[in-house]
């Protein structure tokens, strides 16, 4: 392992901005991803995904494989080692995991095989002249509010499936003004820069894993169980990692086959996953189809709120994007309806991506919002403002820290938003029509219990180790601001190791829970040693450490609606001749806690904002009815936002202080992401007066709006 | 990936014969898109003739006044040169309109008339199509095919051509010319695409072995007044959705000289002759735009998720040539 650069934080770095430790290890290469490391005798493995949506693996014909050049073995189904069949990881019972052990295809894109051969490239071939046969059977992949074969699960770990109290219909029908909408959002993907890998062997009686993982520890643990191994010995490290965006936080087939290898050929093995396999090998964002019913008085006061939202999932795993649960903290209502329903289909399973739930959910509630606040003649902050609870509407408990409408009030300053013409399709700028819009923004504040090691070492500086993960978010410059400042030690005397299973229990990179969490353990440990060392303990030529662990802590903290907020704006410019949209500006204001690293964070938040834009104008999976399969599997088909597409984007925040919270800190992981689309959309609505609810907004539902395209999508 | 053998020709008889010697050579100049489908097994040469060290890369004026443009002219040489900026505008903001600053530093001329449709199914091994594996099918027609023809296709294929350069080379009438063993011939830029019909695996009427040796652009004044705009789905790095080379040259109020072309509409660049003849003569007002863009789509055949293409082709046209017959009259 390359060790992180340490170059000089200012003392009392919390709260300064301060570019990434790493960063010009990064730049200049020296920096190790997992497909980096170099291995004596280094085999390589390629996989091959099913070419069927559903069916049965008639054959594999894997000896003209075998006798091509360098190829040391073909995995499938017939041969690979058998793993634990009930497994059930981090994140619960896993079927995803089940690689080459039965011959059901439930989905294209299915991991069938793998070739191992000396080098990547005669992998690669063997791999792609091999021949699989099926027996297909009917696939399902109709997406569909309807679907018979939906139903609303008892829970998902964003809550139950269903939450209600009072009478909606009743509500409903008291209203003056009733929005009734349907939103709709496609298949999503995460495509980290850095495409999955692993490479795994074994050492000195210890399985050696180095994978691109969120979560280090996370991984070893679920790793271990699911080869049937003692936890101890499985060492596993992901120092640095190029993006996860919650695809890299469960073990996937990489790392399980290139486990399988090493064990079959007693040699280091290493698999990476190709771009196209990054879509149907580690998770997405599934399709939803939304509905959004909104009762208000005349004055904008919500009577009714009805949220119902369908995601899909596949056949192997119950996976509910939790779309409708995002208006149980948000939005008060005498009857409050929200309900997440999921679909089995054909088709690989979804899993977390960044603001799972709030991103869509926020998407149709926000837009929601904005159509009542024109129907009510309000302006949407007001619309907003008038609705805003003083307690949880579900939960009825008291918020931590709630300065939702500070943000709307900071944001509106500085977007100008008070010299806003409410009417739409009346601004112009040469071929471009011109709209601004705004939404909501927030996200749960959750904390893990975490452990965490500080050592003070003989020569006077101090080592902290925890199993956290820094995947490109800047989390071990702020660790290491933390531990600075809670040791109260000059930056230059400490280091910071992280991404090490070894170091112990820890939450993953995930849920914008990280830096809350690993940060707390880190404070606790380093704050008694801090102690100890002033109160004049020797320090042993093998250093003085103090272990934490923030069980205790975590647990202890008072139950209360603890959030992230934000307020989104966006202006755009709509070309109602050819349907082209360009965001103009952005601008996002956050009430997100305490910031510990200024640089990094607004690199956070406006990468959620852009997130957002790219959601709301570009990305679409596109999956073809015959085949099951994706349309545009690769990253000239499925389209992110260009640079050309960015414009100047502003994110800043106001001070958020939890004076009971023992840390301060809350996640800016996702917050940026969340509302931004929704921002967007009423920005079109402004400029254009028609109002898109399906996304992306694309130039041919611009040409061709909703309404007049009957029976199409 | 399979293996394949690499051969840099030494001069242009060298390249014809080592592509005569074996069938399943193809030509390389830059290799942005040929790559790409080896990589995912559309492409199997056996064999590369690399053709960057052939006397190609120079952009001349002919005798009678227009340009001669070698085939390894690389894309960003063709859209920085002046000739091309003065004199076919259009024609350089095509060619700036397309891939990235990256890929046109390596995209070729010829290469980028050779280029293969970005059909998803086409790039897709596992799906049926009838341009890559005849008689397999098409899956555009009752799937994904929001980006396909409306001009032009055929039950069998309804892919569009990717090219945004030779959309505007067909607006000025470009000649392909190339060498064969036999000696050299040339294609008229309407020629040398074939219509769709039963065999859109034959996309060109290149005799076999020939090798694309240039384009030459007859002179073409109405040029000097032209203009090339691309929609897409996002505001750069993607193929065009609907395109539009277009040049005006109005005298006295009515409509001299005119060219259009549509890109993304057809299997081919679409020269929009009828719409060419709508206006020519008459006047320079966005009725008779609309009026001959309306011409020209008059015989579309739209598919269920791509009509949008009509309203935006008229759109573009009109406001294009809007946009130059005000600046004509400035």
């Amino acid at each position: 392992m390359t060790p992180a650069t340490t170059t000089g934080l200012a003392p009392r770095a919390v709260g300064t901005p301060h570019v990434r430790l790493e960063g010009r290890d990064k730049v200049t290469g020296a920096a190790r991803y997992a497909a980096d490391f170099p291995a004596d005798g280094l085999a390589h493995g390629w996989i091959v995904t099913s070419t069927v949506a559903r069916g049965r693996i008639a054959s594999v014909d894997d000896l003209p494989a075998l006798k091509m050049p360098g190829v040391l073995a073909v995995l499938h189904h017939g041969n690979a080692p058998r793993l634990k069949e009930d497994f059930a990881g981090t994140f619960g019972p896993d079927a995803t995991t089940q690689i080459l052990q039965h011959d059901r295809v439930p989905h294209a894109g299915w991991p069938v095989a793998c070739v191992v051969a000396e080098t990547p490239e005669q992998a690669r071939e063997a791999a792609e002249t091999l021949v699989v046969t099926y027996d297909t059977e009917p696939h399902d992949v109709d997406f569909r509010p309807g679907h018979p074969a939906a139903y609303t699960p008892d829970a998902s770990p964003a809550g139950p499936g269903r939450a209600e109290k009072g009478d909606v219909e009743a509500e409903l029908a008291a209203s003056d003004v009733v929005v009734d909408a349907h939103y709709s959002t496609p298949e999503l993907y995460h495509n980290a820069m850095e495409p999955h890998a692993a490479m795994a062997y074994w050492d000195d009686g210890r399985l050696e894993v180095v994978d691109t993982t969120q979560g280090a520890y996370a991984t070893a643990q679920d790793l271990a169980q699911l080869f049937g191994l003692d936890p101890a010995s499985v060492h596993l490290r992901s120092e640095h990692v190029g993006g996860g965006f919650g695809s890299k936080a469960q073990v996937r087939a990489h790392l399980i086959l290139a486990v399988m290898a090493t064990n079959l050929l007693g040699r280091p093995v290493r698999i990476a996953l190709t771009r196209p396999q990054m879509f149907s090998l580690i998770g997405h964002r599934s399709r939803t189809a939304q509905r959004v019913r909104l009762g208000a008085g005349t004055d904008g006061r919500l009577r009714a709120l009805e949220h119902t939202a369908l995601s899909a999932t596949s056949t192997l795993r119950e996976f509910v994007e939790p779309s409708a649960a995002y208006g149980r903290t948000m939005y008060d209502a005498n009857g409050h309806r929200t309900v997440n329903n999921v679909l089995p289909l054909d088709v690989p399973t979804p899993t977390y991506m960044r603001a799972p739930g709030e991103a869509p959910g926020s998407f149709a509630m926000e837009c929601a919002l904005d159509e009542l606040a024109e129907r009510c003649g309000l302006d949407p902050i007001a619309l907003r403002a008038r609705n805003e609870p003083s307690v949880g509407p579900v939960s009825g408990l008291p918020y931590a820290g709630h300065r939702l409408l500070d943000c709307f009030a900071e944001g509106a300053r500085r977007f100008g938003w008070a010299e806003r013409d409410p009417r739409p399709g009346v601004r112009r700028d040469g071929r471009w029509l011109i709209g601004t819009g705004t939404a909501a923004a927030s996200f749960f504040t959750g904390v893990f219990p975490v452990t965490a090691a500080v050592t003070a070492n003989a020569d006077g500086t101090f080592t902290v180790r925890i199993t956290a993960a820094d995947i490109g978010t800047g989390a071990r410059t702020a660790l290491t601001q933390l531990a600075v400042e809670a040791l109260d030690v000059e930056p230059s005397r400490v280091r910071l190791l992280i991404a090490d299973s070894d170091f112990g229990n820890a939450w993953l990179a995930g849920g914008s829970m990280g830096t809350r969490s690993w940060g707390w353990a880190i404070q606790l440990a380093a704050r008694e040693l801090r102690e100890r060392l002033a109160l004049g303990a020797a320090v042993p030529a093998d250093g003085l450490t103090v272990r934490s662990d923030t069980e205790q802590a975590v647990r202890a903290l008072a139950a209360a609606e603890r959030h992230a907020y934000g307020a989104q704006f966006a202006e755009v410019a709509v070309d109602p001749g050819t349907g082209e949209i360009r965001v103009r500006r952005m601008l996002g204001i956050f009430a997100a806690g305490r910031i510990v690293n200024p640089l990094t964070a607004r690199s956070q938040l406006t990468g959620g904002m852009i997130w957002g834009l790219s959601a709301a104008l570009h990305e679409e999976g596109i999956r073809d009815a015959a085949s099951g399969a994706l349309v545009n599997a690769d990253l000239a088909g499925y389209h992110y936002a260009a640079h050309a597409d960015v414009p100047a984007i502003e994110a800043d925040w106001l001070d958020d202080p939890d004076p009971d919270d023992p840390v301060g800190i809350k996640g800016i992981g996702e917050i940026g992401a969340v509302g931004s689309a929704a921002a967007v959309a009423n920005a079109v609505w402004h400029a254009t007066g028609v109002r898109h609810r399906d996304l992306p907004i694309r130039p041919d539902r611009v040409l061709i709006p909703e309404q007049e395209r009957a029976g199409h999508s | 990936m399979r293996e394949f053998r690499y051969e840099r020709a030494a001069d242009m008889a060298g390249a014809l014969t080592l592509l005569a010697a074996e069938p399943g050579a193809r030509p390389l100049g830059g290799g942005t898109n040929l790559v790409d489908l080896m990589k995912n097994g559309i492409e199997r040469p056996a064999l590369l003739v690399d053709l960057r060290d052939l006397p190609l890369g120079r952009i001349e004026p002919t005798a009678d006044g227009g340009l001669r443009i070698g085939a390894t002219v690389t894309n960003s040489d063709l859209a920085a040169h002046p000739d091309v900026r003065r004199r076919y505008p259009a024609l350089a903001q095509a060619v700036l309109a397309g891939a990235s600053g990256q890929l046109r530093n390596m995209a070729t001329v010829g290469g980028n008339l050779l280029q293969r449709t970005r059909c998803g199914y086409f790039t897709d091994a596992a799906a049926p199509c009838n341009k890559r594996s005849p008689g397999s099918g098409c899956a555009a027609l009752t799937g994904e095919h929001r980006n396909h023809a409306v001009l032009g296709a055929s039950p069998h294929c309804v892919a569009v051509h990717p090219s945004d350069m030779a959309v505007a080379l067909a607006a000025f009438d470009a000649v392909v010319v190339y060498e064969t063993l036999d000696g050299p011939g040339e294609l008229p830029l309407a020629e040398f695409y074939r219509p769709v019909d039963s065999n859109p695996q034959l996309e060109t009427a290149l005799p076999p072995g020939a090798l694309i040796t240039g384009v030459v652009l007859p002179p073409a004044p109405v040029a000097a007044a032209s203009r090339y705009r691309k929609v897409r789905e996002r505001a750069s790095y993607a193929f065009a959705i609907g395109s539009l080379a277009a040049a005006l040259d109005i005298r006295d109020g009515i409509v001299h000289d005119v060219r259009l072309a549509f890109g993304a509409v057809a299997s081919r660049p679409w020269r929009a002759r009828q719409a060419e003849r709508a206006l020519t003569g008459g006047p320079a007002d966005a009725a008779a735009f609309a009026a001959a863009a309306d011409a020209e789509l008059a015989a579309a055949r739209p598919l269920p998720h791509n009509g949008y293409k009509l309203p935006l082709m008229r759109n573009l046209a009109v406001s294009v040539l809007t946009e130059l017959a005000e600046e004509a009259a400035r």
